[in-house]
């Protein structure tokens, strides 16, 4: 309960003092302190009535005690702004909280600041992570996380980056930035078993869904997330390894993410607008998890979603996805022509197009060539990874010659 | 905020560049920053042939026709900017003639807080 409730407040709580300071780490550090507090004190003296008064009250004194000592002139004036707001009645300017979480993460996902700073900056200060978990999911020691992440503070303050909502004219543009920041967030956590970056991509695009309640993207990338993470208990088996999804136990997919993920592509569908990259992503995420078995899995439409997402976004990998789908609609045969017809060039050194050839031909019987697929894509896959080792075992389980 | 905009020429960008209707003349972008009083000076600069680079190593001025750099972009002037905050600079690069075909880039001053 304690928990849940420090969770739900934090985002607003830092951004609010963000915009009353521009001073990130002074924010930060405050209502980490008054979250510690309420850590201490409330299991005694039982949760208060408006805990998030509470801890925001907290918050803000704690920062104009710290400002106080500074004497800085600028000091003084981010004090007066903290006292001002505060008011009489110790709590949050009503109506404001969440417009600040929309400024912080548009300010996190600017264009202006190195995507990988978007990323580790909205995973620390929008998402709430400490450092060493943002370090321990990129694979960087702390202190290069530490680094990204106070270049990317510096570069708003120095470079003047605005702490606001883009205007009208920017705002489509800007929020595609910030999906693409949130997509990379569950991209970087869904291919690992632990998922926790998944799990916060979840939690990311359903603020911004509560932030932004009219933009049929965001629920789009919200749906796709939602889809994906329904069979998040399914895709590794006991050992670790991946289970391909017509291998995954399908009564354990969890309905209720996918209920969730139907609800918001209605919502996107009734804007009347076309369905962007996510929401189409989403419509073909939803055909496999409302099939009752990989068998009746609806290719057709499957393949009619990836032929309007390559028309909204021409990409190669997108091309060898739908190649695949044609093989599961057509048969295996016309599989393997479709993905002879795609751009090798442009895919050349990625370990899924052989991997895909490999995986129609053991269909087909065809062993041997198959065999030397396999082998092809194992030298090209993420080395000692789980989609390395499904391959391994794909190549072992085939006739021997 | 000041900001310093280098107006950076890029011949390979140039030969791809396709004009838009939308594409404001120097003198409208001009007219346009000036009237909203959003620029402090600017100037357009001569080519690199026109260039010198000067160096000192051990006490010896060391002089060189050009500029030091391999890369065919070449700054093509400047101008210094006030605006409120970085979005506010981006969108007037954005209008500026050279974004179509050459490039901007947006460098803000040292402050006295730093």
């Amino acid at each position: 309960m304690i928990t849940s409730v420090v969770v739900a407040e934090r985002t607003g709580m830092v951004a609010s003092l963000i915009r009353l300071t521009g001073n990130w780490d002074l924010a930060e550090d405050c209502v980490q302190d008054a979250v510690e507090r309420a850590l201490v004190h409330w299991p005694d003296k039982g949760i208060p009535r408006a805990p998030a008064a509470w801890l925001t009250t907290v918050a803000k004194n704690r920062a104009v005690d710290v400002l106080r000592r500074r004497q800085t002139e600028q000091a003084k004036l981010q004090q007066r702004a903290i006292m001002e707001e505060m008011g009489p009645s110790d709590a949050w300017h009503p109506g404001s909280r969440s417009d600040d979480r929309l400024l912080l993460i548009f300010t996190c996902c600017h264009p202006a600041l190195a995507l990988e700073g978007q990323v580790a900056l909205t995973l620390r200060t929008v998402a709430g992570l400490s450092t060493a978990e943002i370090a321990r999911a990129f694979l960087v020691s702390e202190s290069t996380m530490s680094q990204r992440l106070l270049r990317t503070k510096r570069k708003i303050s120095n470079a003047a980056i605005p702490y606001q909502v883009p205007p009208d004219e920017l705002l489509a543009e800007r929020t595609g930035g910030v999906l693409g920041v949130l997509y990379l967030i569950f991209n970087a956590g869904y291919g690992q078993r632990e998922d926790h970056l998944a799990v916060e991509s979840l939690r990311l695009a359903r603020m911004l869904v509560d932030l932004l309640p009219r933009d049929d993207e965001a629920r789009g990338l919200l749906a796709l997330v939602t889809f994906q993470m329904s069979r998040r208990s399914t895709r590794f088996d006991a050992h670790g390894d991946l289970v391909p999804m017509e291998e995954q136990d399908r009564r354990r997919w969890d309905p209720t993410l996918i209920a969730e993920g139907h609800t918001h592509l209605r919502q996107a569908a009734s804007s009347g607008r076309p369905p962007g990259a996510y929401r189409l992503q989403a419509q073909i995420a939803a055909c496999h998890a409302t099939s009752e078995t990989a068998k009746a899995t609806d290719w057709g439409t499957v393949v009619t979603l990836y032929d309007a997402l390559l028309a909204a976004q021409p990409s190669s990998v997108i091309a060898l996805n739908r190649a695949i789908a044609v093989g599961f609609r057509d048969g295996y045969e016309d599989g393997i022509a479709a993905l002879d017809g795609l751009d090798a060039e442009d895919l050349a050194g990625y370990y899924l197009l052989p991997a895909a050839r490999a995986d129609f031909l053991r269909r087909l019987g065809r062993d041997d060539l198959a065999q030397h697929s396999y082998r092809t894509a194992l030298g090209l896959a993420p080395a000692g990874q789980p989609e390395q080792r499904l391959l391994y075992r794909r190549l072992t389980e085939l006739r021997p010659p | 905020m000041k900001y310093m905009m280098f107006v950076v020429a890029d011949p390979d960008a140039a030969a791809e560049a396709e004009p838009s209707p939308d594409d404001l003349t120097i003198e409208q972008w001009l007219a346009d920053v000036d009237g909203r009083g959003k620029r402090i000076t600017g100037d357009a600069l001569r080519p690199i042939s026109d260039a010198t680079t000067v160096r000192v190593s051990r006490g010896q001025v060391l002089v060189t026709d050009g500029p030091f750099t391999e890369s065919k972009e070449w700054i093509a002037g400047f101008d210094i900017l006030e605006c409120d905050n970085l979005d506010e600079a981006i969108a007037i690069a954005a209008q500026h003639p050279q974004a179509n075909g050459g490039k901007l880039e947006l460098r803000p001053f040292w402050t006295d807080e730093d």
